[in-house]
């Protein structure tokens, strides 16, 4: 059994400016270092101002992940010289001699009850976007710098090595992520918005940290590899020694880091530029009394108010934009039900054969209550429902689909009738056994949905086909 | 005499090219030898800003600054004016905005002349630690000018300008102040926004007003203060102007302070101790205690600070850089050993042990628990007393080269003015005469937020010793 440990650094993408100065936090699509100031840049003079909203963020997410919340937060200056680092220190937090995070101690429980604990919270900024020109390390005689990202609001959340295999470090994140959706403070789906070093180790083995890691998926596979490397050096008899790997995304392997990274000592210290800001009882009481509904609630509601098994529930839930859909559909075709199996079996796995994450679907509630509806109409089949789907993930109307390429569900009895004389005439013995055994009758009638390009109506079929071998 | 150069440039007694060119004869003749200035604006363009000074002073809306020639140290960021900070590192650095303080100024129709010598990095007491080369005494030039703004306070003795601005992290204002026979003043820590201001050791420091006389002093000081949203060290407290009057004042003589300071010093302070007892002020000897740890924990913090400021530097997207290429980290170290001097690099090294794991506690908590005494010492000195009197430097103006390579003296001579940055409290350094020709300053300190008690105490010193608007001659 593994141990693992997980560094997660989310950006607040709530938050309409940096960290530290007024620059605005959004920068995708933006030219390199257009979104830059003095203060981001850290040129000779400038000076950070904390931003008030990052440490309500930080208090919404302590509060959802049951930390102890200190009652100050303090910012200390982290240092070692890179590449990406303006001032060549980072602002952040530190558990140390008159330091503190701004929350410790608290923890998320998975599905089976397990408790993984979470032992702090820290405030930080992002460091600047190193660009390889080459669009590799490895064949880059030099970097580009983009500072677009230098100064974004994060919060860095650490995990004790309580994670014991890839499989749960996946439904953490996935938990972890959904509770941060539902409080609005990171919308994950934003591209590097959520990032990973993890911590792992097999028993005789030293701890292997594999550093950023950029999704979810990504961490699940860097463990599995990583697991599997170290017990097979394990049982090879040799040593898995302490070292930092890196995840290659591409060739889904980790590889030791190119620079010996030694034992640094970051100099921790308060940041004299910024006093520490008091966070009183009544702070998180407001904080508190205005948080939003969050996962583990809205499970259960969903299992009370609309009859789904823990696990519908769950999986729904587990992603926030999902969640909110299916809410959205209910609110026009409320068969709660069946819209929850539509979407967890059949549009889920279009929404992840196209990579993207539910809320980056085209597909608006409407088109859902559509498919649905036309099928308990007798419009379509389950078959064109499966069918279209995938277009319809993709921003289609079903009503325009059906109409334009004619996937109405064949009705018309003459039609069907000269079919099933014709399935008749050339399986008589299955007529026969028909007559006596009612399973065969659905052989009849998957005979009649082939030559009619499984578009005909599935019960009415069945009905003429009875009809036919009675009479 | 802002209020007296405003008036004649009214009333176009002083017409806007002989007011300036008066400044830049001066400056022609002696410059070459005090070297104040590390870069100076061309006259042409300080005549143009002038003429439009005129019309506003003319049209009756103007501001409090219009027309008047303020010498900026150069450590305090100037858009489009190179900003050195006195340092081979930022030779060629020009800042993209200004600091708070030069925005302020600017409003209020200050005109900025030139950007003044300083100690590299400020870390110095005598300005000899420049790669620029040192600013010499214009009281006598074979002695230094003080430190670290010693650019500003030579600026004024010789009357280059009219006003100044210095920056104080343990008397780098107070010592030129003295030195140069003028008055500075170190503010309460947050009354001025350090937005700009190239740090040394941000939690000492502050921007401060340098001036030829108590009048203007204030009316520098009552521009550049106030809350600033760009530095939340700042404090919305509003400052109150507040005139004090000898006759009653209670003045404690920082016994200890005395006794440190050579005989020459001490009997300048003496003499005029004596005046301002005459004057009906009641005089009382008390005691700081722990003056011994004052200068190590100041130094701790300092160069703790210091070490962590001045990581920035590394040559890439400003500032000296050797044009060497290779890995990162040898052209970061290539950049950093040829673009700092030796007192900087001295200071990031000790800092730099004083932060390391292990050692952190022992050195800068220890410092900061040091402060902590301090502090509380003066805020009950406080209590029995108004204002705290003390020699400014212990020692009359070295002569260049005297203690520079002497580090226990050089920072010795900063014993009586770190007390005020330790504590965050106001100081005043003003003239209180002279000893063979050579200037000795009288340091009062106040409570937190007392400035302007500081400089009305300034003012009424200054009619008692006459020792205003002093030049030095040539
Ligand atoms: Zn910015």
């Amino acid at each position: 059994m593994a141990k693992i440990g997980l560094e997660v650094h989310v950006h607040i993408t709530s938050l309409k400016t940096k960290l530290f100065c007024s620059c605005p936090s959004h920068y995708a699509g933006k030219e390199p270092n257009s979104v830059v100031c003095p203060v981001c840049l850290g040129l000779p003079g400038a000076i950070p101002v904390p931003n008030k909203k990052a440490i309500e963020e930080a208090i919404k997410v302590s509060l959802a992940l049951n930390m102890q919340i200190s009652d100050k937060v303090v910012f200390v200056r982290k240092h070692y010289f890179y590449p990406d680092m303006a001032k060549n220190y980072q602002i952040s937090q530190y558990d140390g001699p008159g330091t503190t995070p701004v929350a410790k101690n608290g923890f998320i429980k998975l599905r089976n009850g397990k408790t993984i604990r979470i032992r702090r919270i820290n405030i930080e900024e992002d460091p600047a976007k190193i660009v390889y020109p080459t669009g590799s390390l490895l064949t880059s005689k030099y970097v580009w710098v983009d500072y677009n990202r230098s100064g974004i609001g994060m919060l860095e959340i650490v995990t004790e090595p309580d994670i014991e295999d890839p499989k749960e470090a996946r439904e953490f994140l996935e938990k972890l992520r959904s509770i941060l959706e539902h409080l609005g403070t990171c919308d994950c789906t934003i591209e590097g918005s959520m990032r990973v070093d993890v911590n792992v180790s097999v028993p005789g083995g030293e701890r292997v940290e594999v550093k950023n890691i950029g999704s979810i998926k990504g961490v699940e596979e860097a463990l599995k590899y990583e697991i599997a490397r170290q017990e097979a050096l394990i049982s090879q008899g040799l040593p898995v020694k302490r070292e930092t790997r890196h995840w290659d995304d591409v060739r889904k392997v980790t590889l030791p880091s190119r620079y010996k990274e030694e034992e640094t000592d970051y100099r921790y210290f308060p940041d004299p530029d910024l006093p520490p800001t008091t966070i009183t009882e009544n702070w998180i009481k407001s904080i508190a009394s205005s948080l939003p509904e969050l996962p583990d609630a809205r499970i259960r509601r969903f299992m009370v108010q609309y009859g789904l098994s823990e696990y519908d529930a769950t999986v729904l839930v587990m992603d926030k934009g999902l969640a909110d859909f299916y809410e959205d559909v209910l609110k026009i075709y409320y068969k709660p039900k069946e819209v929850a199996n539509l979407l967890i079996n059949d549009y889920l796995r279009w929404i992840n054969e196209m990579n993207i994450r539910p809320s980056e679907s085209k597909a608006k509630p409407e088109y859902i209550a559509s498919l649905l509806k036309m099928m308990e109409e007798g419009v379509i089949t389950i078959k064109i429902v499966k069918e279209i789907l995938s277009d319809v993930v993709k921003g289609s109307d079903p009503r325009k689909l059906v109409e334009e390429r004619g996937l109405t569900a064949l009705r018309d009895q003459e039609f069907l009738m000269e079919v099933i004389k014709q399935v008749f005439a050339q399986e008589p013995d299955a007529v026969e056994k028909a007559r006596r055994d009612p399973k065969v009758v659905n052989y009849l009638v998957g005979q009649v949905m082939r030559r009619t390009g499984k578009r005909a109506d599935p019960y009415l079929v069945n009905q003429l086909v009875r009809k036919m071998l009675e009479g | 005499m802002i209020q007296e150069i405003q008036r004649n440039l009214t009333e176009g007694r002083l017409d806007p090219e002989s007011y300036v060119e008066a400044y830049y004869v001066r400056i022609e003749r002696r410059e070459a030898k005090v070297r104040a200035f590390i870069t100076l604006r061309p006259m042409e363009e300080v005549i143009e800003e002038v003429k439009r000074s005129v019309e506003r002073l003319r049209s009756g809306r103007h501001g409090r600054l219009e027309g008047i020639l303020i010498a900026v140290k150069d450590n305090i960021s100037t858009m489009g004016i190179r900003t050195t900070c006195g340092s081979k590192m930022l030779e060629t650095y020009v800042p993209p905005f200004d600091a708070t303080v030069i925005e302020r100024i600017r409003r209020e129709g200050g005109i900025i002349v030139g950007k003044t010598n300083m100690d590299e990095f400020a870390m110095g007491s005598t300005t000899e630690t420049s790669y620029f080369g040192p600013t010499r005494n214009p009281w006598d030039l074979s002695r230094t000018p003080g430190g670290s703004s010693g650019g500003s306070g030579a600026a004024l003795a010789a009357h280059f300008a009219e006003l100044a601005l210095g920056s104080d992290t343990g008397g780098s204002i107070r010592s030129p102040a003295a030195y140069n026979a003028v008055l500075g003043l170190k503010p309460s820590y947050g009354t001025v926004s350090r937005y700009g201001l190239i740090a040394y050791a941000n939690s000492l420091e502050q921007i401060g007003p340098m001036a030829r006389n108590a009048n203007d002093l204030e009316v520098l000081y009552s521009v550049i203060a106030g809350p600033d949203e760009r530095d939340a060290t700042t404090v919305s407290a509003v400052l109150e102007k507040k005139e004090v009057r000898l006759n009653g004042l209670r003045l404690g003589v920082l016994d200890d302070m005395m006794e440190v300071s050579e005989k020459p010093v001490k009997s300048v302070v003496n003499d005029v101790l004596n005046k301002l007892s005459s004057e009906g002020s009641e005089l009382k000897e008390v005691k700081l205690g722990y003056l011994d740890y004052a200068l190590p924990a100041y130094y701790i913090i300092a160069m703790s600070e210091a070490s962590s400021n001045l990581a920035r530097y590394d040559g890439v997207r400003y500032g000296y850089s050797s044009g060497e290429e290779g890995l990162w980290t040898d052209v970061y170290s290539i950049n950093r050993g040829a673009g700092f001097g030796w007192e900087v690099k001295r200071r990031i090294m000790l800092g730099s042990f004083m932060l390391s794991a292990g050692y952190y506690e022992m050195y800068y908590i220890k410092a900061l628990k040091i402060r902590r005494l301090i502090y509380d010492n003066i805020a009950s000195i406080l209590k029995s007393v108004d204002l705290i009197l003390s020699p400014t430097m212990p020692i009359l103006p070295p002569k260049i080269g005297d203690v520079i390579n002497d580090p226990i003296r050089l920072f010795a001579m900063d014993v009586n003015t770190v007390v005020a940055n330790l504590a965050g409290v106001p100081a005043i350094s003003v003239p209180a005469g002279f000893h063979n020709g050579l200037p000795v300053g009288l340091q009062a300190i106040g409570p937190y937020l007392s400035d302007y008690s500081l400089i009305s105490f300034a003012r009424e010193l200054e009619k008692i010793t006459g020792y205003r608007d002093l030049t030095a001659p040539e």
